[in-house]
């Protein structure tokens, strides 16, 4: 009973992700970054003197770009789903979609697990279908394949449902527009703290670097996009670059922990729990 | 030992069933001491009640009574500060007791991109039971909207008026072969066709047995279709009760001429109401046996009074209501 209400409420969710505004808007902004990278890879090649760079030199170059228009991507995908994930609970509870649905014999909590469920596939779906792209676009214009790309499109799906549970916990307390607000400026102050953390350990200044740690622990999007870049990016790139490039924000030092993987799902889960807790109180 | 202890389990259920079977059927909902507190407001005080099995049940009161939250507390949309609701026999927290509840409420959408048809298989789907799609395209008609059975893609709800809104809301609180039908003002957006439709709607779920508890402003309504009506006011049930026991204050009107001071003297005796012109109303005492009528007629006559009408009089439910609201703003006072 509460697998078939589970798999109703995903399939609600994700026809109506489907016809929202907000997916055209990602599809035009996705489509935007494909061809401008499509677009500005191929004069690289073309006008520069990208030919005459080492093999070692362009992988270099290509592996950076690379790094740049995922995070662009990762920009769209964490702004496509936070205003998502805002509408689709507290806007029901606004417009009064909730009533009749919730005056069935349903849990919140199962239905919430449909929500989130279905907001899950639709981030996860988009972030590997336009990532799988943009990296057909490096290869085919810059000759650049990242090592670890099933890995890495991963991580950055993670990233995704990561910044939609913290979507859907901010829309079980305020309006749907708030919440989509928070939820990208969080994201957004996240990454700044992790570059402020990557400066202050180039430079050495723990207490500079620990804002990154805090930072990454209080929300996992950073910490995940950094274990994306380190999949996408040339092993190489590393040493070449050398400890001049150090705190760099295109460039990850290392590849996730799995204890930092587990934090990230246990977050997942906390986040989630509190959405539930929340939601389940509610009056309607 | 275990077969025998299985034997004795067997008998004990079965003992235990003729027992359950013999009661009598639970109440569609059944509510006691509910209280709710929005801040510094209390908006339901203390409210008790309970809808039989096949009962329609009317709520009324004023704007603000709490009507609406009282029935969003016995569907656990909202969390009662206190009391206890019992929903078809099983408490109210628990989401199985909404399985036969049909809801519509006061202010309600529904996913504006779905057909008629696609709204009413969500909800036969979420309410886990197994409804036919004749059946489903039936309840569509019931409602009036046969048009709209067939599903065609232009007719996404998102483009319905706000009665045919209504219209649909009625469907889907009936689509699930409820046992208890909950109508949070079903005729607010319909138009006086409209109303006449849900008047018979509530009379033939009546006949079938349903329970219905109907919170609408039309009194007129309530007055038709209410087998018993709680009228709330304040967060407070100000009365309770059949329509007969409501309304069980009778009046005559009398047209009176050559109106003797001996006359007016038996007039106020009897308890006169109103006078306007040569009209008379008088009220009749409420353990009237048929004889106060007559009794006065008779006594008026005999004083010289020349009667020309006598017509019975009811108090409505509407001037019943208004009494009862004006008393308690008086106590509130």
């Amino acid at each position: 009973m509460t697998a078939r209400v589970v798999l109703a409420v995903a399939g609600l969710t994700l026809r109506e992700a489907a016809r929202r505004r907000v997916l055209r808007a990602l599809a035009v902004l996705t489509l935007a970054l494909l061809g401008l990278s499509a677009w500005g890879f191929s004069r690289l090649t073309a006008t520069s003197d990208f030919g005459t760079l080492t093999s070692g030199e362009a992988r270099l170059v290509a592996s950076q770009l690379l790094n740049l228009v995922m995070f662009g991507l990762s920009l769209i995908a964490a702004l496509g789903t936070a205003f998502l994930a805002g509408p689709t609970l507290s806007g029901e509870v606004e417009s009064g979609i909730a009533l009749s649905v919730l005056a069935r014999p349903v849990r919140r909590s199962t239905v919430l697990l449909g929500k989130w469920l279905g907001l899950v596939a639709f981030g996860a779906g988009f972030v590997v279908v336009s990532g799988l792209s943009l990296c057909l676009v490096v290869q085919l214009t810059v000759d650049y394949w990242p090592p670890q790309p099933v890995g890495a499109l991963a991580l950055l799906a993670a990233q995704t449902v990561v910044l939609l549970t913290l979507g859907l916990l901010l829309s079980t307390v305020i309006s749907p527009m708030a919440s989509g607000v928070i939820a990208v400026g969080l994201f957004g102050a996240t990454w700044i703290a992790g570059v402020v953390g990557g400066i202050g350990e180039a430079l050495g200044n723990d207490g500079v670097a620990r804002v990154g740690t805090i930072s990454r622990v209080l929300l996992p999007t950073d910490g995940l996009w950094r274990g994306a870049m380190h999949a996408f990016q040339d092993p190489s790139v590393l040493t070449q670059l050398g400890p001049a490039f150090d705190g760099f924000p295109f460039l990850s030092e290392a590849p996730l922990t799995p204890a930092y993987l587990g934090w990230a799902a246990l977050w997942v889960a906390m986040v989630w729990g509190l959405a539930a807790v929340s939601f389940v109180r509610r009056d309607l | 030992m275990a077969a025998d202890s299985t034997t004795l389990g067997d008998g004990a259920v079965r003992a235990a069933a003729d027992l359950v079977a013999g009661l009598p059927p639970t109440a569609a909902v059944w509510c006691t001491g509910l209280r709710k507190r929005y801040g510094r407001h209390q908006a339901v005080d203390g409210v008790s009640f309970q809808v039989a099995r096949g009962e329609v049940l009317g709520l009324l009161g004023p704007n603000g009574a709490g009507k609406t939250t009282v029935i969003k507390m016995l569907l656990g949309l909202v969390r009662p500060d206190a009391g206890e609701v019992m929903l078809l026999g099983r408490p109210a927290g628990d989401p199985r007791a909404r399985v036969r509840v049909g809801y519509l409420p006061e202010l309600f959408r529904y996913q504006p991109w779905l057909t008629a048809t696609e709204v009413l298989a969500l909800h036969v789907r979420l309410a886990g039971v197994r409804v036919p799609a004749a059946e489903q395209r039936e309840c569509l008609a019931l409602v009036g909207l046969a048009d709209h059975a067939a599903g065609r893609a232009a007719d996404r709800v998102g483009g319905f008026s706000k009665g045919m809104q209504q219209r649909l809301g009625l469907a889907v609180a009936l689509v699930a072969r409820p046992e208890f039908v909950v109508l949070d003002e079903p005729t607010s957006a319909l138009d006086p066709l409209g109303r006449v439709d849900v008047r018979d709607l509530v009379l033939a779920l009546k006949a079938r047995g349903v329970a219905v508890l109907l919170n609408s402003h039309l009194i007129g309504e309530v007055e038709r279709v209410c087998d018993r009506v709680v009228i709330l006011d304040r967060g407070r049930v100000a009365a309770a009760g059949t329509l007969a026991e409501l309304l069980g204050q009778r009046e005559v009107r009398l047209e009176l001429t050559a109106v003797p001071p001996a006359a007016q003297a038996r007039l106020a005796a009897a308890g006169v109401v109103d006078a306007a012109g040569n009209w008379v109303t008088v009220a009749l005492p409420a353990d009237d046996d048929g004889t106060a009528v007559p009794d006065l007629v008779a006594d008026l006559v005999a004083l010289g009074v020349r009667v020309h009408a006598v017509e019975p009089g009811r108090i409505s439910l509407e001037e019943r209501l208004l009494g009862i609201l004006r008393t308690g703003a008086e106590e509130h006072r």
